[in-house]
């Protein structure tokens, strides 16, 4: 065989072996996935592959009837075309998302984005699914902090672990809060929820660092239907911190996620949330429709506070709420939401005092810019038996340029003559004048808008962790770059 | 170090500076004084940069250089400083981060590191004790609920911090008693120097009791009728802008 002959036969060789590695990858990946469209047998499929006990599919399967009988809301202040549900695939095998060689290989703009924001080589490599051959440091940190949990009694887990762990807590909170039939949205993740988080926190117990999904990644990511139920347990306290400061590009249109907070006598929750889903393009193309359901329940004395960073998302509808339901309980929120370009918002809270000598604290910062529409959604009722209760409300909402839309619907329900209500709204312009003046001080005007929406916003910042806090003032600059001149 | 030539600038088609000669060399300061309406805050407004304005004809140049090409922060990173007439309030900033960033973008522009913190606030400690500023002022948000006394302190205390070649104070004796006005003009006649040049804007003769020109001029209708020294300005005080505007509105 000549020299030439046995190239080009070795070429050959490797193209048909690669070519059918490729094949079987696909056909790998193709047994684990349901046809789509949602029906009765797709609910008992998705049960049946996660091996779950009965209880569960039945939950599951009235979930399903009862979604069936609902409609989807329409009384948001946003526009879109509504997904078709029957075109949605409920299940698939916990994403593959193509491993890179190198960060080399990384999406130059995605690339910029992480340096911005200060991510470190390790976190990128795990954020962009690079294959890496040492074990990073990261998994090991998560290793010990897991052992610590323990030590204290804590369970931080999935929540499709927890459903076969710890049936009985599951069993007797799951729903509680967010109950089945409460809208379209909650109906459909009740039915369908592929995964999540679960947590508890025993009687007394302090949890001694901040949880965070961050702390389980070595683990599925996040889904579409998400379900988080948190109990912090008599006098116990907790912080809790999702999502993710880097941006998500997933392409899943449609996000219907579920969060139940139970907080038991005495015990204090703390949940912070950063969401920054893909937002769609300049042109309001594609982008996450993000319709989620929070809420959380206090006992005596108990205290549950949400902050938020909403910046993703092309369409947002979300309400993280406070049911105050034992006496002297506090309900806190602390919001802020960007949009830009051609996203649409919909958020604010609801604070249902029931229990005597409850407060509530509300405040929400709005920022609009480019062709956005953004808007602040809230409800303060305060019930016949709140004697004496207390909410404080403030709405602010930030206009940049002169195509984008902010509005404010506070509603307020008072049935006592013993409770105190305030609320506060302002609606401002970033001026020129402001600009103008940073501008002369040798701050550029990328530098000038971002320092402006930070004194703007630093109320709700200064809630959230202190490392988290930096990122999300990096997230919001990006967000609004390039959004006014 | 600042050469205006033949300035024509306005705003939307209504010219209000109608040919404006000025050389301001490093070590003087110039007084521009004139009625209102006559174009004075539009001329510090040029020379800084304003968006809204346009310059139609003419030119400015700084130690040589155009500057009319530079955007707004690029002139302030070359060393001109305008005193604002009516500081501008951001809310939720404190004094002392805008002015950290202000002076480390201003350091990142010439090539230099962020001033270290410690050194930072060591250099503010000294300028706050030269414009006879109290404690805890630093932590206060940008003008947000200052008085007018205080926030034209806070833009000389800027000057101060900036260390610029050439500052204009628009106006700086508006809305100050009297003894802000004197703790005002003590900390720029502290920051005066052979390095650096003043234009100071003003209505009234009071201001220039403190602030002692090299050069006074009259700006009347978008020009400079008059220039003169020192005394020019008693000559003013004394007779009003009449005795001069007259004479103008006659050719």
């Amino acid at each position: 065989m000549s020299e030439k002959k046995k190239q080009k036969e070795d070429k050959l060789l490797e193209e048909v072996t690669s070519s059918e590695y490729k094949y079987g990858f696909t056909t790998n990946i193709e047994s684990d996935t349901i046809p789509k469209g949602l029906s009765e047998e797709v609910v008992r499929i998705i049960s049946a592959k996660k091996n779950e006990p009965s209880w569960m599919l039945e939950y599951r399967l009235n979930a399903y009837k009862t979604w069936l009988e609902m409609k989807e809301p329409d009384w948001a202040n946003v526009s879109y075309k509504k997904p078709n549900y029957q075109d949605v695939i409920y299940y698939s095998a916990p994403k593959q998302r193509p491993v890179l060689d190198s960060l080399d290989d990384l999406d130059p703009e995605m690339k910029k984005t992480f340096d911005k924001l200060g991510i470190s080589i390790d976190e990128q490599k795990r954020l962009a699914n690079v294959a890496v051959d040492i074990v990073m440091d990261s998994v090991s940190v998560a290793t010990s902090f897991k052992e610590t949990l323990k030590e204290k009694g804590i369970i931080f887990c999935s929540i499709s672990d927890a459903i076969q762990d710890h049936p009985e807590l599951v069993k007797k909170y799951l729903g509680t809060v967010v109950p089945v039939r409460d809208n379209f949205f909650s109906a459909l993740n009740s039915a369908v929820f592929s995964d999540g988080s679960f947590c508890y926190i025993p009687k007394g117990v302090q949890c001694p660092m901040e949880l965070s999904t961050y702390f389980r990644i070595n683990e599925a990511g996040t889904g579409q239907f998400e379900r988080t139920l948190l109990i912090a347990d008599e006098g116990s306290r907790v912080s809790y911190l999702e999502g993710c400061t880097a941006p998500m590009r997933d392409e899943n249109q449609l996000h219907a996620a579920v969060v139940e907070l139970i907080a038991m006598d005495d015990a204090d929750i703390k949940y912070s949330t950063v969401q920054n889903w893909y937002p769609g393009d300049k042109n309001g193309k594609g982008g996450v429709f993000n319709f989620v359901t929070k809420r959380g329940i206090c006992h005596t004395n108990a205290k549950i506070s949400w902050t938020q960073v909403e910046t993703g998302s092309a369409v947002t509808w979300k309400y993280p709420s406070c049911i105050l339901k034992g006496n002297n309980s506090i309900g806190e929120f602390f919001s802020v939401a960007v949009t830009n370009n051609y996203q649409q918002a919909d958020t604010g809270t609801k604070m249902i005092h029931l229990g005597e000598n409850t407060k509530s604290t509300i405040i929400a910062k709005g920022i609009s810019a480019g062709k956005s529409n953004g808007n602040y959604r809230g409800l303060v009722r305060i019930s016949k038996g709140a004697k004496c209760s207390r909410n404080f409300s403030q709405c602010d909402s930030l206009l940049m340029g002169d195509k984008c839309g902010s509005h404010t619907f506070p509603y307020i329900e008072v049935k006592n003559n013993s409770s105190q209500i305030e609320h506060e709204a302002t609606t401002s312009k970033i001026g020129e004048d402001q600009i103008f003046y940073c501008n002369q001080r040798g701050i550029g005007t990328e530098e000038a808008i971002a320092l402006i929406v930070n004194g703007y916003c630093k109320d709700v910042l200064n809630q959230l962790p202190m490392e988290f806090a930096v990122e999300a003032q990096k997230l919001l600059e990006i967000n609004l770059e390039g959004s006014v001149g | 170090m600042l050469k205006i030539k033949a300035l024509k600038a306005g705003v939307e088609n209504n010219l209000i500076l109608k040919g404006i000669n000025l050389e301001v060399k490093v070590g003087e300061v110039h007084a521009i004084m004139g009625p209102n309406g006559s174009g004075k805050s539009t001329l510090s407004s040029v020379i800084a940069g304003k968006e809204e304005y346009q310059v139609e004809e003419g030119s400015i140049s700084f130690e040589g250089k155009d500057l009319l090409e530079l955007a707004p922060e690029e002139r302030a990173h070359k060393g001109v400083f305008l005193s604002f007439q009516y500081p501008i309030e951001i809310p939720g900033i404190s004094v002392s981060n805008f002015i950290k960033t202000a002076l480390n973008e201003k350091r990142k522009a010439i090539g230099l590191d962020p001033m270290p913190a410690k050194d930072l606030l060591k250099f503010m400690k000294e300028k706050m004790n030269l414009l006879e500023i109290k404690k805890g002022y630093l932590s206060r948000n940008m003008n947000e609920g200052f008085s007018g006394g205080e926030k034209k302190r806070n833009e000389i205390f800027q000057m101060a911090m900036l260390e610029p070649k050439l500052s204009i104070l628009d106006e700086t004796d508006s809305g100050l008693d009297i003894d802000a006005l004197r703790i005002v003009a003590n900390g720029v006649n502290k920051l005066k120097s052979e390095e650096n040049a003043t234009i100071v804007i003003t209505h009234y003769q009071r201001l220039l009791d403190y602030i002692i020109p090299d050069f006074v001029h009259v700006l009347y209708n978008g020009r400079i009728i008059k220039s003169g020294g020192k005394e020019l300005a008693h000559k003013l005080e004394e007779k009003g802008y009449d005795w001069i505007t007259k004479q103008t509105d006659k050719e």
